[in-house]
């Protein structure tokens, strides 16, 4: 759904994004992570058809970004930086008109307007000032604004921004819905979190640079290393070092716990196990230690500072 | 088909601009003084103009109370669309300002849409308003007065009140676009409001003088600039400027180095290698590189300015005949040389060649290169009225050219090829280059401006006043004894 192939970037003498490829299918979401100015805004509105490549170039929904911009800006629905608001407007009055802009008939502007407001838990904003509105609303309301005319494609920056935890759910889930239902879709996030629990595949763009790319168990195997095991002993670590250091790399310790790094964790976590049972030492759990997306993001964003 | 297209263009344009006249109408702060400017000033107005009638009727002065209540008029359209500007700056650089430009970018309308959906939404308010009150004006004088305006007033009048607000708007556009914030605009608004103030004084002269025919003349100013105005505003107006433009911030450094790069040209002596010439004799590759390969790149480049100029030579040409067959004067002179140029130093020829063609380069970059030709054209105009008085009055054809040809050899070509780099340093904000901001178009033709002043025109104007004032008078003294009449 989105083909993106050298992709670059410059204003005057700054290179935003350079040489950047990446493909989203159908039922994807891709996320984008990257420290601020690393290219990610700039990357969406490329792909937005927004801005013109000044180099590469982009296919979106069928349409190639260079030569057929309005058609590309018809099929994606794109959530801004800012949620971007007339703020003297009423909400329904506000979707009804980007409906308009999208050449939606009266009747599916409604429609389509009214479920989105329900959906996202604020019916009662229909008929509101924008003014009025809390932060999390705006937010919802240019979500709202983004996914009106029903795009195949989805460029959403920073989506739960500004949003409490039950609002940012329904945004989660939304997101989640839509890509149920075939809709290719990037998030741009600083939530490492939020992408871990939403992407299928993550992006990280560092100085306009992709600098990695794929899902967030192949970043931390190829990022940070082989999985990571703790092991919790009831006392202490003293027999068990000996035989675990045998049959894994141990990575630490600490009073009753053992860290150790495996590649093969589903042959060697018995083998530690029997070998444990084998020598008296009890056990109390042993678990995998999962290495975090935070631990995969500053390990990339870090070595390449 | 094409039809529908259009249809939906229309209906694109038509959705944007409803929806920001909707948001101006509820906008207390613009409402209020478009209804008072709407409603109470033409009534103010047309007060004052029963008491002007009753005044000048007591005493006799007719004429006085038959000038002010056209120029009321004016008044009345004028003051309402000054808001123009203020709803301009607010839909376009307030929108920017308030983040809520992207997600209109982000819609399937082009960016000529846009455009025009934001210019209508900006002129349709106060145009009505003006419309308004000028009706209702005329309506309360004919009904208290009987009073009615002839129909060339009246088109004259809504005609103006039309393309000012249309100047006022796309030039709000175009101060828009070099801003990101409503703070700097309406800093940056001055540059439309001091003109638009001498144009309205311009006009109320005008009006008050009886001189309603030039009006038109006005009128005509007025839309050639809103032509222009709009053309640059639709070059600027676009998704890509908008957004890579983010920070109002000078960049002293930048916009040196890219004059730096335009100004620079190549060292080239014949296709020789730099280390192959002697280290003496390199400066010569600066000089063959800019005489042979620069100055031809940039005679190219201005070859639109150049027209444009040649068109304006020849407009002088006919001037100067024109003017000439109106007012025939009869001279005699028996030293030519004396006559024309007794007592006048080749500093004194320099200096005031340049002071005339430096007016013309300032009057250029601030009309986008229309005014640049103004020195020259007169300076041409004059001379041909001189010329052709000479030849009329009976003297031979030599004596004529004796008087301009040594000297306007140089000259002549010289203020041509300065007019048209200053017509080019204006022109650039709103001709398209492709693949350069507007901005480093402008450097572009600055660099290219100043060579052609430092490399080509200066030193033959200084040349040209050296034979001016050394040689032309001589030649012009023989020629006139050899041929005389």
């Amino acid at each position: 759904m989105i083909e993106a192939h050298g992709l670059t970037k410059r204003f005057d003498n700054l290179v935003a994004v350079d040489d950047l490829s990446l493909t989203v299918a159908a039922g994807e979401v891709l996320a984008l992570l990257g420290p601020n100015g690393a290219g990610k805004t700039t990357t969406v509105r490329m792909l937005a058809a927004i801005l013109r490549p000044s180099k590469g170039r982009a296919i979106v929904a069928g349409h190639d970004v260079l030569t057929e911009p309005a058609a590309v800006r018809r099929k994606i629905g794109l959530l801004t930086e800012y949620p971007g608001l007339y703020r003297r407007m009423y909400g329904g009055e506000y979707l009804d008109f980007f409906g308009r802009l999208y050449g939606l008939d009266a009747e599916t502007r409604q429609r389509r307007a009214r479920r989105l407001l329900e959906q996202f838990g604020m019916p009662e904003a229909w008929d509101r000032r924008i003014g009025e509105y809390s932060k999390g609303m705006q937010q919802k309301l240019a979500l709202a604004r983004a996914m009106l005319h029903d795009p195949p494609v989805l460029l959403l920056d920073e989506p739960t921004s500004a949003m409490d935890p039950y609002s940012a759910k329904l945004v989660r889930d939304a997101i989640l819905s839509l890509r149920n239902m075939r809709r290719a879709i990037v998030v741009c996030t600083h939530n490492l979190a939020e992408a871990e629990l939403l992407a299928d595949r993550i992006a990280i763009i560092r100085r306009g640079r992709l600098v990695a790319i794929g899902t967030p168990a192949e970043l931390k195997r190829e990022l940070v290393g082989p999985p990571l095991m703790e092991l919790h002993l009831k006392n202490g670590v003293g027999r068990a070092y000996s035989l675990v250091s045998q049959l894994a790399h141990i990575v630490a310790t600490d009073g009753n716990r053992i860290w150790y790094e495996t590649e093969t964790p589903e042959t060697t976590n018995p083998l530690i196990l029997r070998a444990l049972v084998a020598a008296d030492v009890e056990v109390i759990t042993l678990a995998r230690s999962e290495w975090s997306l935070e631990d995969v993001y500053l390990r990339i964003v870090g070595s390449t500072q | 088909m094409m039809k529908e297209t259009r249809r939906e263009d229309l209906r694109l344009i038509w959705t944007l601009t409803a929806r920001e006249i909707r948001d101006v109408l509820r906008d207390w702060r613009l409402v209020t003084p478009i209804l008072l400017l709407t409603l109470l000033f033409p009534i103010v107005a047309n007060l004052v103009a029963q008491a002007t009638f009753r005044f000048f009727q007591r005493y006799g002065g007719h004429i006085i109370a038959e000038r002010t209540v056209p120029f009321l008029l004016m008044v009345v359209g004028f003051f309402p669309i000054t808001f123009s500007l203020v709803i301009a700056l607010e839909s376009f650089v307030g929108e920017k300002e308030r983040k809520s430009l992207e997600p209109l970018l982000a819609t399937p309308l082009s960016d000529t849409q846009l455009y025009v959906g934001k210019i209508l939404s900006s002129l349709i308010p106060p145009l009505a308003a003006s419309y308004l009150g000028m009706a209702s004006y005329l309506i309360g004088l004919y009904l208290t007065r009987r009073w009615a305006p002839s129909l060339e007033l009246l088109a004259q009048m809504f005609a103006l009140t039309t393309a000012e607000a249309l100047v006022m708007v796309s030039g709000a556009v175009v101060v828009s676009s070099q801003t990101t914030s409503i703070r700097a605009a309406n800093l940056l608004a001055s540059f439309i409001i001091l003109p638009m103030a001498f144009l309205v004084q311009a006009e109320s002269f005008l009006m008050l003088w009886g001189q309603y025919t030039s009006l038109w003349w006005l009128l005509a100013f007025l839309l050639v600039s809103d032509v222009l105005l709009i053309r640059m505003g639709l070059r600027l107006f676009n998704r890509e400027e908008l957004l890579s433009r983010e920070i109002d911030r000078i960049q002293i450094r930048r916009v040196w180095e890219t004059f730096r790069r335009h100004f620079a040209w190549e060292w080239w002596l014949f296709g020789r290698k730099r280390q192959a010439v002697p280290r003496a004799l390199r400066w010569t590759g600066w000089l063959a590189g800019f005489y042979l390969r620069e100055a031809p790149a940039i005679l190219r480049r201005s070859s639109p300015a150049m027209l444009v100029v040649l068109a304006g030579v020849v407009g002088a040409g006919v001037l100067g005949w024109s003017i000439a067959s109106r007012f025939p004067i009869t001279l005699s002179f028996d030293e030519p040389g004396r006559a024309f140029f007794g007592g006048i130093t080749p500093t004194f020829i320099l200096g005031n060649n340049l002071r005339a063609l430096s007016v013309g380069a300032i009057l250029g970059t601030l009309s986008f290169g229309s005014l640049a030709v103004t020195p020259l054209l007169i300076t041409l105009a004059l001379a041909v009225y001189v010329g052709l008085q000479i030849l009329w009055s009976g003297y031979s054809p030599w004596v004529v050219l004796a008087l301009v040809g040594p000297h306007g050899i140089l000259e002549i070509p010289a203020a041509f090829l300065w007019c048209a780099a200053a017509v080019r340093l204006g022109a650039s904000f709103i001709t398209p280059s492709p693949g350069m901001t507007v901005g480093e178009a402008w450097l572009q033709a600055l660099a290219d401006f100043l060579k052609t002043a430092l490399f080509i025109v200066l030193p033959a104007l200084a040349i040209a006043a050296l034979i001016e004032a050394r040689i032309t008078p001589g030649v012009a003294m023989w020629v006139f004894w050899a041929y005389g009449r």
